[in-house]
């Protein structure tokens, strides 16, 4: 008799394969949120008076906000007095080499597949590994500094590069540009920063790997990246947390700056834990990511592949203020089971013959609610700018949903403004094509997925795009019965 | 060996079959042996297309009952991409598009699935291409239509084609085309028709489903029957298709509603 069910009738949960927990003793403060917490953090971190007045500023201001609830996701009050708002692995200093890391730390690495060992790298990539609130390692140091790059945990930017920070720091996004930003600023951890002078092209990837191990911990990272006139660097970060049945908050924040003719290229592999398929659990990101194209002929190029969360609620986005300055956003989103997304971004279109190109991919399965929400805005005197966008949404089964929210706002005559979007099925046709072509139901899945976000993962560094095409996969399994 | 000689390569044994509710195929009998070609024709709703899809494996069809035995293995068992690998190919009538894969690593993971279940390596990139570039000659494909994603923006021909093409690299055991013949111009047709003859082998077999009898004008069949109402009614050689093109399917349709 033939099988009566259908290849996607049942869902299953799949197991998350990072979700493991490292035995470690943490030093944490108590729970809780005040300006005593803030100056304790600030103190932990040694911190000069300015950066601390900065936070305490960001956590006044955040008092007066109220949480966002545009997006279209949907959660319970989040108690910010119960959240952990720092925690660290003890460590007498912070290890001068790779050998006096912890061991028990470098084994999470090594499980999570970072070895932080040099010669076990893959040849050309430097890490920074964050821990809960900490950068617990940053490899290649010596090797960048050689051509006066820094790639160092935000903490030591401070204590080394102050006047960097401080002249840097919060010029994007500013302390009261929103509710999740403002608390950020109040209570950032660590985060990586990175410097590239004038001229100088970055060698190798720079990536930064964020672990969120201790229980009720929120994980509020800062990322501040510099590119000089003339400069190019290609940053990715990567995202992993154990299983847990209560939410953990994760609200980052990214500022990148690109001055006249550099270029950053920043990707994400995101796979924080997404909780299980009755919604139980799982992180809760909410981010704020921007990039200010600042000089003349400058660039910055966002790549995302969201596949984990409970709820994610980031838009990467460019504020394109030198003329010829060009922003890309690239986004595979993918919500499985109980997960949410809205993601998108805002392309700000200020100096002439700017350009922007956005492409999104959302793929809804099990139960997934997936959201892309996007504005382009064209100010006055933005003469010849000009966008393309293409949002496509893939819907697999009938119980999820995908939305668009594109927004245009155009001041300029003179732009070019254009918008394709388009929603599929993954349809049980495709599905028995590649059947009867002796593919497994599971395998013509991910082919007809990755052949949807192919314009995507072209836009990764080579030896993450088979990461993300790996992790999408797993993402999806169990999406078809 | 010669056709209608030695083991049959499939049975099928009163099989019924029904999608939403409806009874389709009501007591279908048929048996193909190796070498053999086979045209099974009807009217529209006859029931020809399920046919050809509950034996690739689609599961909209609920079989209700009866069996099908290739090769001695019972057929209904399998799920759609074993029966692929054990040799099954269908010609679909309407080929799927899929967006962004392109024909030529659909066709390679296709083709190393069926080695994998052989126990053969895997092909790489450049053995494929060789294999695909003999092929593509022979049904008239430019080598254009590798790079472009499967059946996206193809015409109806050019779809039509792409399932020869893939019949010819993919050299199945049993072919079974749904009125692949459908909307081709008469070039098209001939090219099909070619690619079809190429596959005739004493060991392989062929069912071609058509509505019309101008394809087995190209492609002649050993063995033509007509289908009317879930039933094979009539079956004879190729004359008998040639009577259906001269007289239509009316007077089967009298005859045997004055029979039962």
């Amino acid at each position: 008799m033939a099988r009566t069910t259908s290849p996607l009738d049942e869902l299953t949960q799949r197991e998350y394969r990072w979700g493991f927990v490292t035995e470690i003793e943490a030093e944490s403060v108590p729970p809780g949120l005040n300006e005593e917490i803030i100056r304790l953090i600030s103190a932990k971190k040694h911190e000069p008076p300015w950066l601390l007045e900065w936070r305490l500023k960001a956590y006044r201001q955040w008092l007066k906000m109220r949480e966002p609830r545009w997006a279209n996701v949907h959660y319970d009050p989040i108690d910010y007095q119960s959240i952990v708002y720092y925690s660290a692995p003890k460590m007498a200093n912070r290890p001068r080499s790779l050998e006096e890391v912890d061991p028990e730390l470098r084994r999470t690495y090594e499980r999570l597949g970072i070895p932080l060992h040099e010669q076990e790298r893959l040849a050309g990539v430097a890490v920074d590994a964050v821990f809960d609130s900490v950068s617990v390692a940053t490899t290649y140091r010596e090797k960048l500094a050689e051509l006066g790059i820094v790639f160092c945990s935000f903490s030591e930017a401070v204590q080394e590069h102050p006047e960097l920070v401080r002249r840097w720091l919060g010029t994007v996004v500013p302390y009261s540009d929103n509710f999740f930003a403002a608390l950020n600023s109040a209570v950032f951890s660590d985060g990586s920063f990175v410097y590239v002078p004038r001229g100088v092209r970055c060698p190798m990837e720079l990536s930064t790997y964020f672990r969120i191990n201790a229980a009720r911990t929120g994980q509020f990272e800062r990322t501040l990246i510099v590119a000089d006139e003339g400069a190019y660097v290609s940053y990715l970060e990567g995202c992993t947390a154990p299983m847990r049945d209560e939410h953990q908050l994760h609200a980052a924040v990214v500022e990148l700056i690109a001055l006249d003719h550099a270029t950053i290229k920043y990707s994400t592999v995101q796979n924080w834990y997404p909780g299980d398929k009755d919604g139980r659990g799982g992180i809760y990101n909410f981010v704020t990511k921007r990039g200010k194209c600042l000089g003349r002929n400058s660039k910055i190029s966002w790549t995302q592949v969201e596949t984990g969360s409970a709820i994610t609620w980031k838009y990467p986005s460019c504020i394109l203020l030198g003329d010829n300055s060009v922003g890309e956003f690239y986004s595979v989103a993918v919500t499985n089971n109980r997960q949410q997304a809205d993601t998108g971004t805002k392309m700000i279109h200020v100096g002439r013959n700017t350009r922007s190109t956005i492409v999104s991919k959302g793929i809804s399965a099990g139960r997934g609610q997936n959201t892309y929400r996007g504005l382009v805005k064209i100010l006055k005197r933005a003469e010849g700018a000009r966008n393309f966008s293409q949002c496509d949404s893939m819907l697999i089964g009938d119980t999820c949903g995908a939305h668009t929210f594109p927004y245009l706002d155009v001041q300029n005559p003179t732009a070019t403004v254009e918008h394709e979007a388009t929603t599929s099925k993954i349809g049980e046709d495709q599905i028995f094509y590649c059947q009867q072509r002796g593919l497994s139901a599971e395998d013509a899945i991910s082919l007809i997925v990755h052949g949807f976000c192919k314009e995507v993962f072209r836009e990764l560094p080579m030896e993450f795009a088979v990461e993300a095409q790996k992790l999408l996969g797993i993402t999806l399994e169990g999406s078809v019965g | 060996m010669t056709a209608g000689e030695g083991k049959p390569m499939l049975e099928i044994r009163d099989l019924h079959a029904r999608a939403d509710g409806k009874e389709i195929l009501r007591g279908v009998n048929l048996t193909v042996y190796p070498g053999e070609l086979h045209a099974i024709m009807g009217p529209n709703g006859s029931g020809k297309s399920t046919l050809a899809q509950v034996l690739a494996g689609r599961e909209t069809y609920e079989v209700t009952a009866g069996e099908v035995l290739y090769d001695g293995q019972r057929l209904l068992e399998m799920p759609p991409e074993e029966r692929a690998r054990a040799g099954i190919f269908m010609a679909f009538q309407y080929p799927v598009a899929i967006p962004g894969v392109s024909n030529l690593y659909f066709l390679k993971a296709a083709v190393n699935a069926v080695r994998t279940q052989r126990g053969l390596p895997e092909l790489d990139a450049v053995d494929f291409l060789k294999l695909v570039r003999a092929k593509m000659q022979r049904v008239g494909m430019d080598e254009a239509m590798l790079h472009r994603s499967v059946n996206e923006g193809f015409s109806g021909g050019e779809k039509k084609r792409n399932e020869i093409f893939q019949l010819l690299v993919l050299e199945p055991r049993l072919a079974i085309l749904d009125e692949t013949d459908s909307g081709l111009d008469i070039d098209a047709l001939k090219t099909v028709a070619e690619g079809v003859n190429s596959m005739r082998d004493p060991q392989r077999a062929i069912l071609v489903v058509t509505h019309y009898q101008r394809l087995l004008n190209y492609v002649v069949p050993d063995k033509v029957h007509v289908l009317l109402d879930g039933r094979i009614v009539r079956s004879g050689d190729k004359e008998l298709a040639l009577e259906l093109e001269a007289k239509g399917y009316g007077w089967l349709e009298q005859e045997v509603g004055a029979a039962s």
